[in-house]
């Protein structure tokens, strides 16, 4: 007997929750190949759907960035496990939404866990590598720390919808920040299923909100946010990132450009070894001045 | 209106030689009963309003022009009072057209600081009184408390009527605390009374019949407002009872053409919210009570709110917690 299709209306992450748009609008996502093929429907974000997740990010970074930084490092460890239990279901996403065939796509979904789990080791080593004890000429302790610096909007790469989609991810949360994510605009169904392996770990509600829906609408919104403290526009391939750099400038958010020198964005090789520099960009710094003794 | 003259008017409307309880219970208990389904429907479709831009500007400025900006904590200090009354005068120091509140609400003995802080800006101070919020002591502390926030320079008095009184069904005793303590708001002179609003804390009312009861009977011994809440007992203000205090007020201005104001208090927290409100008080009880003279909102938080929207309406752009003053 022939099953009928369960066809699929994927919803937002916002706070935990699986909302649906504000707007009421969703869009046909397409596998990637010769012959595009429907794959599910998505959920259209719009600017309300953006101010709502920043609301519920800007609400979970205290208890993220009070979280200890051993007990972030398990958390994270966590998800790491859950998408290793979900392997088939992604190298399937991966391989429809990028074009790939089977055992290219395991390498992609490989990557992405191995990426996670690096990262995860991390919360609980960044003070000692990135902070420090400074030499200075009186009779101070005088101590570098970083500190988480909020909400972080992310434009999520469009190109690669996993392991690009982890890159930016778990940078900016392993030290205590929150995040608005804008998936991948045509390749948005890894990203959708992140947010159910995230809504069934520990990660708290609001940490990681994700939108789906179109960048070119959305991101000027998070760019131009006054509660988003910094923005990563590794995805703004098809929107002048310019423009965005610009609107977040004017509440001085930090910005992390897209890769390539021109003002068009080219996607870097997410297969290549990250270093800290995504988690430092999401970073300030506090120092302390303490008096000493003789 | 001293409170025999308030028996005597509360007479003449009942059409009773003598205002006994009886007579209360037979006024009150005559009023039509509350359709709970139809009530809570009614406020619900009043609730799916679309707003569009221009109206939102007009809201958000009457709305913050209607808030009795509160701090009722036992850990008050009067450094806080004080900077509440320069929130209150300067809500959003970067922009300086935006409107001040209506009053300050505070505890008795914050009003001299308050009176000081606001001096000639025209914003009112209004003290909770009546041993609020539970009420639980003897008219003659009720009345003490009222005259000493009246002699601090109160311009309003928010009572608690007492809600032991009112469900034992001694309604009579609740209306002669009420009007007594309206009589205590009265000043010598020139000077204007205290104007008293008289809280019903609907949340211990139990049911909707008892809140257009209570509304009915604070009216008839003299309420200038009736107001929803204390802030301090949940279920707060909430869309049906504040709807339900509104039709009040409309029927009671159809029988004796006097307009009472309505406030809901705690719970209102967004702007959103403040607008659905707007839009009740509108649809209910009309025009006339788009004024902070008939209607408030109780309320700390929703200022913030209500100033994050008008930024972003200003400015194009999503405004956040930084760009507000912290109170």
């Amino acid at each position: 007997m022939s099953r009928l299709e369960v066809r699929k209306t994927y919803k937002l992450y916002i706070g935990g929750a699986f909302p649906r748009s504000e707007s009421g609008r969703s869009y046909e996502v397409m596998s990637s190949g010769r012959a595009p093929k429907f794959l599910a429907n998505a959920a259209q974000g719009s600017r309300k759907d953006i101010r709502d997740a920043v609301v519920a990010a800007r609400s979970a970074v205290k208890g993220w960035s009070g979280a200890t930084a051993m007990g972030r490092g398990q958390v994270l460890y966590r998800v790491g496990e859950i998408l290793e239990g979900r392997r088939e279901q992604f190298v399937a996403e991966v391989a429809s939404s990028e074009g790939l065939t089977r055992p290219q796509a395991a390498k992609v979904v490989d990557a992405a866990i191995d990426r996670w789990v690096w990262y995860a080791g991390w919360p609980d080593k960044l003070a000692q590598v990135l902070g420090n004890l400074n030499p200075v000429a009186g009779p101070y302790f005088d101590i570098s720390a970083p500190e988480p610096t909020g909400v972080v909007g992310i434009l999520a790469p469009q190109e690669s919808s996993l392991l690009g989609l982890v890159s930016v991810i778990a940078p900016a949360i392993v030290s205590g920040n929150t995040v608005v994510v804008v998936a991948s605009e045509d390749r948005p169904l890894p990203a959708i299923s992140l947010a159910e392996v995230l809504a069934t770990s520990d990660v708290p509600g609001g940490v990681v909100n994700i939108v789906t829906g179109r960048t070119a609408e959305v991101a000027p919104w998070l760019a131009a946010h006054r509660d988003v403290n910094a923005i990563d526009l590794a995805g703004a391939t098809a929107v002048p990132w310019g423009e965005l750099e610009a609107a977040a400038a004017d509440t001085v958010k930090r910005v992390v450009r897209p890769a390539g020198t021109g003002t068009d964005a080219v996607e870097p090789d997410w297969f290549a070894t990250p270093d800290l520099s995504r988690t430092r960009a999401f970073l300030e710094t506090k120092t302390v001045w303490h008096p000493k003794g003789q | 209106m001293s409170p025999s003259s308030a028996t005597s008017r509360a007479r003449e409307l009942l059409g009773v030689g003598s205002l006994t309880n009886k007579a209360l219970r037979t006024w009150l208990h005559g009023l039509p009963g509350v359709d709970q389904v139809g009530i809570e429907a009614r406020a619900a479709a009043l609730a799916t309003r679309s707003i569009k831009t221009t109206s939102k500007e007009w809201a958000i400025d009457t709305a913050i022009g209607m808030i009795d900006l509160t701090t009722l904590e036992g850990a008050d200090t009067p450094g806080k009072v004080r900077s509440l009354c320069a929130k209150a005068k300067l809500p959003d120091p970067t922009d300086l057209g935006t409107p001040q509140v209506a009053a300050v609400c505070v505890y008795g003995d914050m009003v001299h600081i308050a009176r000081e802080s606001l001096g000639d800006s025209g914003i009112h101070v209004a003290a909770v009184a009546t041993a609020f919020p539970s009420g639980r002591a003897s008219l003659a502390v009720k009345l003490a408390d009222t005259k000493d926030a009246v002699r601090a320079g109160a311009d309003e008095i928010d009572m608690v009527i007492d809600r032991g009184a009112f469900l034992a069904g001694d309604y009579r005793l609740v209306f002669d605390q009420i009007a007594a303590v309206k009589e205590a708001c009265a000043r010598t002179g020139d000077e204007p009374d205290a104007h008293l609003k008289v809280i019903l804390e609907t949340g211990e009312l139990a049911t909707y019949d008892n809140v257009r009861r209570a509304s009915w009977l604070a009216m008839l011994a003299g309420a200038d407002f009736i107001k929803t809440s204390t802030g301090k007992i949940q279920p707060a203000a909430t869309m049906p009872v504040t709807l339900l205090m509104l039709e009040a007020v409309r029927d009671w201005r159809e029988l004796t053409g006097e307009l009472v104001g309505v406030k809901p208090a705690g719970g209102i927290r967004t702007s959103k919210d403040a607008l659905r409100y707007l839009v009740m008080v509108s649809e209910v009880a009309g025009d006339d009570w788009l004024t902070p003279q008939r209607f408030r909102f109780g309320a700390s938080s929703l200022l913030t709110d209500l100033l994050l929207q008008r930024q972003k309406l200003r400015t194009g752009v999503y405004s956040g917690a930084d760009y507000v003053t912290i109170d």
